[in-house]
Parts: C-alpha cells; structure tokens; sequence
C-alpha cells in the first residue's frame, strides 16, 4: 500500500503550537470562549490543544465532546448505520464563541452535522473551524477552516489517515494512504 | 457491532445478547439527547411511522409516539376503537392500506400472540412488537434490562424476582428471555394458579412465598393483576392477594439487605404494590419510564439502518 507522509511527529506539534497561539491572539484570555472536539477523532485534537493552552497560557478553556451522528445527513444512505458516540458538554454555548475542532476536513458533511448538533446547547455568538489537514476540492458543502493545519491535495481514492501516539502508534504521524480496491 | 441482526423486533427470542448490547449504547446516546435543552435529532426524518393499536394502550404509546417525534419521524395514529376493523376489515389489508399512504415502519400492539410475526411475514416494512397478546412485548423488557443496568451497573449475574401475574404477562416472557440473554438469574413468584404450569422449562426458578423471592433477589418487577384477562377466577378476592403476595413497606424492612423495586405500569396501588413502597428510595418506577423513551428511539433508529 503507498503511503506519502504530510506530517511528522514534531511537524504536528509545530502546528498545535501554533494553534494554540493563533487562538490566544483571538480569544485573549478565553472568558467567553469554548472549544468542542468532533467525535470520534476530533477529540484527541482537542485534548491535546486544552493542554497545551493550559501550559503556554495557564488557561484552563471550557471544552466538550461533540458526536453529530444523529445529525448526520447520509443515515439510511450508508451500508451500516454509524455508531453514536458520547457527547460531553457540561455547559451552555448560549452566546459563547465556539470553536470546532476536527482532524481532516474533507466533504464538509460532518462539519455541517456538527453545526447542527451543537445548537442543541443554544445559540452560539461565532463558530469558528480548527483543522489538522484540510482536503482541497473536495468540498460538498461551503465551509472553510478558520484554522488550518496544512492543506493537501488529494484524491477520491485516498485516505488520510492521522495515527497518535497515544492510540498506540510508533510516534504522532499523518500520512495520506490509497483506498485498498476490493477485487 | 454497528448494526442489528433482524430488520424487525418481534420479540427478545429473536434478538442475540450483541443486539441487545447495541439496543442498550444506544439508547444511552439518546438518554443524552432527551436531557438536552433542545431534545430533538433529525435522524430519521425522512421516515414515517404508523402507530398501530388494536388494544388500549396509554404508556407505551405514549412513549413510542414521543420516541418518534424526537427522532423526527412523520407519525400517524390508529387505533382499532373507531376504525374499519369494527366493519370486519383483515389486519392484513388494514395494514397494506396504511403502507400504501407510504407508511415505513409500524409500532403494533395486538391482543393476539403473534399477531406481528404474521404482519412481518406479509407485508414490507419494518414492524416493532408493542405487545401481542399475553406472548411478548420487547421494548418494556429492554427497558426494564437498560434501568437495572442503569442502577446496578450490570445485568450480569443479577438476580431478578418477577412476583404477580406471570400468566397473563407479556412484559414476564419478555424480561425473562432478556435477562437470561444478559447473563441475569430470574425467579418468577406468584400464586400457583398465576404461573404458568411448564414456566420452569424456561430455566427460571419457581417460587411461591414473596418473602422467600424478595429475600432471594437483588430486583423485585412486581407485576399488575390482569384482572382484564382473566375470564375464571384465579385467586379468592383482591383482598387475599395483597395480603399474600402484595409488597409493602413492612415486608422489605424484614428483609436483611436493600432491593430494587419495579413495576412496568399501570400500578393497582394497595394491590400488587403499596404506595409506601413505589413512592420509596427503592424504587425505580419512574427512571423505568423516563428509559422508556431512550430505548424505543434506539429500536427505531437502528431498525430504521437496517437494509
């Protein structure tokens, strides 16, 4: 299977950082600002920017788990129905700035599904969109990043597939793979 | 497992022990969502439903029909007290005209046992048990499972006393099959003439003092007398029943550890259950009904994904 890296281990964390600083110069000190990690994979970008913001700015932000499946727009469409996972937020987002944090954005269609399930905690007063890789002209929805880590071109046929260490990978890597063809 | 082994729910029988696992994450995904300021998700909202009831029903109607509308499905009602079926109309062709208003799912209750297993065999869409009869009604056992779970932390190696009218009782078979398929012990417990005769075969035990079953279990699911069933006379007077086999408030204080109490409703107060005890700390009553809601929107969903 070919495999192209687009991001090393201390590439990534070059990104974090500068996430978390681009987030600073925005949010200042964070007292109406939140961050929610899109389930499943969003999540463990989440946690890794919480932390680092907690050790560049000593602010602990408000963050939460967001799953959209519910809200998803291709139920019944798929093989399988896909598994819900857990939300977590403890908190209204009635007036807040919210800010979406996801691993790759690619059609969009989750982005909007999250969108949509998060105006169940109220009614935000920005969303704002944090990507680690973002998939050029691949777009089904018009939504952009407000926060990108890198761009990449890619095709239909490709993953992009973001391994942590955490998950139990050799290091933190993101790679873009070729779909295995069925024969 | 992401996906259900059966395109209906017919009964607990029919469901594998992973089914129920994927029923019950689920349904704890869509507790959340109920308890959420804004406690409606779009998933199924290209899907109609038809809410068919050839028996009175108040609770699991209502439970089903709000299930539904927070899952976002066109609903529609029917009930059998003022429709053609009084004009001698066949459950078949009732149902394939509801289908043909493009009806893709049907919540039936009938009085017949296995009258939904008939309706799946000739009609298309998926069709959901809401109790046939005196044989099965799933989703109150799947609650009933998903509470005790709630409470104890597991099914598993539980041990579970149902105690009243098993004969007559959809909701019994149903949390029998179920608990057993979660790994649960059951004792049914009831005057001789209210248990049925082969219950045992079913490998539950068989007990005729409810002080023995309450002191034995970690779960009482104390059923209501079906006097609407019962053609002959099973027992001398409501009187005699609740003074044997009623519980109260005095029966679990002599009892040397804490049990939980459930009741699938209506509750003849006096009768099977004393205000005393379904109004108590012990009881999970209401966390039943609540749970209700989350486990039919969890069938509906994960019917509604199968192909």
């Amino acid at each position: 299977m070919q495999k192209r890296l687009v991001l090393d281990q201390k590439q990534i964390a070059i990104t974090l950082d500068r996430f978390c600083h681009q987030l600073i110069e925005n949010h200042d000190d964070f007292d109406n600002t939140v961050l929610l990690g899109l389930q499943p994979r969003g999540t463990l970008v989440l946690d890794k920017i919480v932390k680092r913001l907690k050790e560049i700015s000593g602010v602990e932000v408000p963050s939460g788990y967001l799953d959209a499946t519910f809200h998803r727009d291709d139920f019944r469409r798929r093989d399988i129905p896909l598994k819900a996972n857990e939300t977590k937020i403890n908190f209204l987002i009635e007036n807040k700035k919210v800010v979406l944090v996801d691993d790759v954005l690619f059609k969009g269609r989750s982005a909007r599904a999250a969108m949509d399930a998060m105006i169940a905690f109220g009614r935000p007063q920005k969303v704002e969109l944090m990507v680690l890789i973002d998939r050029k002209y691949t777009r089904d929805y018009p939504i952009k990043p407000d926060y990108c880590g890198r761009k990449v071109n890619t095709l239909e046929s490709q993953y992009v597939s973001v391994e942590w260490a955490s998950q139990g990978f050799a290091q933190d890597a993101i790679w873009i793979t070729e779909k295995e063809v069925k024969s | 497992m992401q996906q259900l082994s059966t395109k209906h729910l017919l009964g607990i029988k029919g469901l594998t022990a992973e089914d129920i696992q994927l029923i019950f994450e689920t349904a704890d995904n869509f507790k959340d969502v109920i308890n959420r300021p804004i406690k409606k998700v779009p998933s199924l909202r290209d899907i109609t439903i038809a809410n068919v009831f050839f028996e009175n029903s108040t609770r699991t109607r209502l439970s089903f029909e709000l299930a539904e509308k927070r899952l976002s499905a066109d609903v529609i009602n029917f009930s059998s007290s003022n429709s053609s079926v009084k004009k001698g109309e066949t459950l078949i062709d009732t149902v394939n005209n509801i289908l043909s208003m493009k009806v893709d799912m049907v919540v039936m209750r009938h009085s017949s046992p296995g009258a939904p297993h008939f309706l799946s065999q000739n009609i298309d869409a998926n069709i959901v048990n809401a109790g046939d009869g005196t044989h099965e009604h799933p989703t109150q056992a799947l609650l009933d499972s998903f509470s005790i779970r709630e409470k104890l932390g597991d099914v598993a190696g539980k041990k579970v006393a149902i105690i009243g009218d098993v004969l007559h009782s959809r909701v019994a078979l149903s949390n029998i099959f179920c608990l057993q398929k979660l790994g649960a012990e059951v004792m049914v417990c009831g005057p001789v003439t209210l248990l049925p005769k082969y219950i045992s075969s079913l490998g539950v035990k068989v007990e005729y003092d409810v002080k023995k079953a309450l002191q034995w279990c970690d779960v009482a699911n104390v059923l209501r007398i079906q006097l609407e069933r019962q053609q002959i006379k099973y027992f001398p007077s409501l009187r005699e029943y609740s003074l044997y086999y009623g519980v109260d408030r005095k029966l679990l204080d002599q009892l040397d550890k804490e049990i939980v109490i459930m009741h699938p409703g209506p509750i003849n107060r006096g009768v099977e259950l004393n205000s005393n005890v379904a109004d108590s700390e012990h009881s999970i009553i209401l966390n039943q009904v609540e749970n209700g809601v989350a486990i039919r929107m969890a069938v509906l969903y994960l019917l509604a994904g199968v192909k």
